[in-house]
């Protein structure tokens, strides 16, 4: 028995790349440009956004013929708050220094547009099973590029990754130095740029015409 | 010379289609077309053509800058040679510290810069264009000399491509690529590119110069010690504490960025600029008078602070006000195309920059902010001007319907 079949691999699949929340659908952005500073709290952002999308996408799923339509919104929002809730206490029992440096982000997760997206577009009209993969797939699409921006902006602003000197003492020895715009939210923005760059200029179906 | 052509027109055919090096065509045309007038002509249509084009504009442009480079290569000897303690050492001497000092930033500027063009002419299998002329020579002459060199190569690079080559290359950019290379170091690496410690070379230059400074020795730039004055009325001083007076300012023998501090050497480049019809006069004015406009206003009714009080004469002569109104704000691509816009633009840029100055303690220079911020609005003051020009002949054509009607 084939654990995926096709529809499902391109459910878990396509938000990594074709039809990435952030790259493509340009949603969550804010998110992206606030935490990725440094790399561990795009990482705690990433695991706590996939967490949270996964769980909400399989409730609402499950939800999905006995709310009513008029107050759907309303039901969506207190199935993420909740989530959300329990994800931002559980950091703040056992991370707290991460959970101090993200602040609010892990409270704004529930305004975050990725997640009632999903829940609008895919949850309330698709079984568990497959709500659950576009959950987690819409989460990874999300975590790679926190992560990818994290990485070079901790690595060039800082010189280190998840808090470890990477780039040697002998280096600064001979007159490098940290690059200060990378701490700043503009260069997260360049940084997504880049990504969209490259990723467009590999997938010629996401190139707008040329006039 | 005749010699050479032939040599050129022996290689051509290697880069030509079909050639061995026909990967290399954006390259050795760029080359050709630059040491030789090209001999193409059109094929078809009416054609006007006139003697200047993109690479003359740039070739006077440079040539206009040359007074500032030359004049700053000299300061940064006279101050090298006066925070050692040496002030009788000659001009020569100085003009050559100064020069073996500010030559190495120019080439890495063009070679990194013009290195990214021609890869993105490879690329793009397009001519390569002639924009970075200009810019190569103008970062050099915005930075403080003791920027270390591989910073420039970065911030180069990084304006080069993200200024210029992702929105199109030459004439695309929407700011300024030699305001970006230096607001990128600004923002990267602010201990190189402010503080009183990087205005003047105190070390030496291949085996030229070095030795320790003077007694009493400061290299703040006479905006650094203004905004960081205390008091509400400050003298602005040199390294030994003696006051500048505003002749002083206008010949520019002062700390700061190599080509800024001289308003006579600047000057004859806007006489060039001006003269040639390259740089826009109403531009260049219009950011004088709103840069003279702020500062009165500040003497009048500012604040209690120094950079209020500092007299609008002052504003003008001192740091990076004139240069960037005569080379950076009459950027033609990234100023405002329509007559009316340009003074718009310009003015705002010259209010702008004193108010930064002024308002904003975090910033002793206020004109590069004031540029990049002016050529984001640029497109916008002339959407406004067009559509105004638009609604008035508009109306006028409505007024003479409405007459014919009444006849």
């Amino acid at each position: 028995m084939k654990l995926l079949n096709t529809k499902s691999k391109g459910v878990l699949l396509g938000p990594l790349n074709k039809n990435n929340p952030i790259t493509v659908q340009v949603l969550g952005i804010c998110s992206a440009l606030a935490v990725t500073a440094k790399l561990e709290p795009s990482l705690v952002m990433g695991i706590s956004v996939i967490v949270i999308m996964a769980l909400s996408n399989v409730i609402i799923s499950l939800l999905r013929n006995t709310i009513p339509n008029r107050i759907r919104i309303i039901v969506q929002l207190v199935v993420i708050a909740s989530l959300v809730t329990i994800v931002s206490e559980f950091l703040k029992a056992f991370a707290y220094d991460v959970s101090a440096q993200l602040s609010v982000y892990i409270g704004l997760i529930i305004t975050n547009c990725i997640l009632m997206g999903r829940l609008e577009a895919f949850a309330m009209s698709n079984r568990p099973w497959e709500s659950l993969l576009d959950g987690v797939g819409n989460g990874i699409g999300y975590a790679w590029i926190l992560v990818a921006v994290g990485f070079f902006r901790e690595l060039l602003g800082s010189g280190s990754l998840l808090g470890i000197q990477i780039i040697p003492e002998a280096l600064y020895e001979f007159g490098y130095v940290n690059n200060g715009l990378m701490m700043m939210p503009p260069m997260a923005l360049i940084l997504v740029a880049c990504i969209i760059w490259v990723q467009r200029a590999k997938n010629k179906d996401l190139q707008e015409e040329q006039h | 010379m005749n010699n050479f052509r032939k040599l050129v027109d022996k290689i051509k055919p290697n880069f030509l289609p079909g050639g061995k090096f026909e990967k290399l065509h954006s390259t050795f045309d760029a080359i050709e077309t630059f040491l030789f007038v090209p001999n193409t002509t059109s094929k078809s249509g009416t054609h006007i053509h006139d003697a200047v084009d993109s690479k003359r504009t740039m070739i006077v442009v440079v040539i206009a800058l040359i007074p500032a480079l030359l004049f700053g290569m000299y300061n940064v000897g006279f101050q090298h040679y006066n925070a050692i303690g040496q002030p009788e050492i000659g001009f020569w001497s100085m003009f050559w510290y100064g020069f073996l000092a500010v030559l190495p930033i120019v080439i890495v500027s063009y070679v990194v810069g013009l290195s990214i063009e021609f890869a993105g002419g490879q690329i793009r299998k397009e001519e390569v264009q002639e924009g970075f002329l200009v810019t190569g020579m103008l970062i050099p002459l915005i930075v403080p000399v003791d920027t270390p060199l591989w910073m420039i190569a970065v911030a180069t690079a990084f304006s080069v491509i993200f200024a210029k080559e992702v929105f199109g290359g030459t004439g695309m950019n929407i700011f300024n690529v030699a305001l970006v290379a230096r607001a990128f170091l600004f923002f990267a690496y602010p201990q190189s590119m402010s503080g009183d410690k990087v205005w003047i070379r105190t070390g030496e230059t291949f085996g030229l110069g070095g030795g320790s400074v003077v007694d009493g020795f400061s290299g703040a730039t006479p905006l650094g010690q203004v905004s960081t004055a205390t008091t509400a009325n400050v003298d602005v001083v040199n390294m030994f504490g003696e006051q500048y007076s505003l002749m002083d300012t206008i010949i520019g023998l002062m700390p700061g960025s190599i080509g800024e501090t001289s308003i006579i050497a600047i000057g004859i480049g806007a006489l060039i600029l001006l003269i040639t019809k390259v740089a826009n006069w109403k531009v260049m004015l219009s950011v004088f008078a709103g840069g003279i406009f702020a500062g009165l206003i500040f003497n009048q009714f500012g604040p209690e602070t120094a950079s209020a009080n500092l007299p609008w004469f002052m504003h003008i002569t001192l740091g990076g006000f004139a240069f960037g109104a005569v080379f950076m704000a009459t950027d033609p691509v990234t100023s405002s195309r329509t007559e009316t816009g340009k003074w718009i633009y310009g003015f705002l840029i010259g209010v702008l920059a004193i108010v930064i100055r002024v308002l904003n303690p975090g910033y002793a220079e206020g004109m590069m902010l004031a540029i990049l911020l002016m050529n984001i609005f640029a497109p916008l003051i002339d959407f406004y001007v067009v559509d105004a020009n638009i609604k008035k002949r508009l109306k006028r054509v409505k007024v003479t319907t409405s007459e014919r009607v009444n006849k």
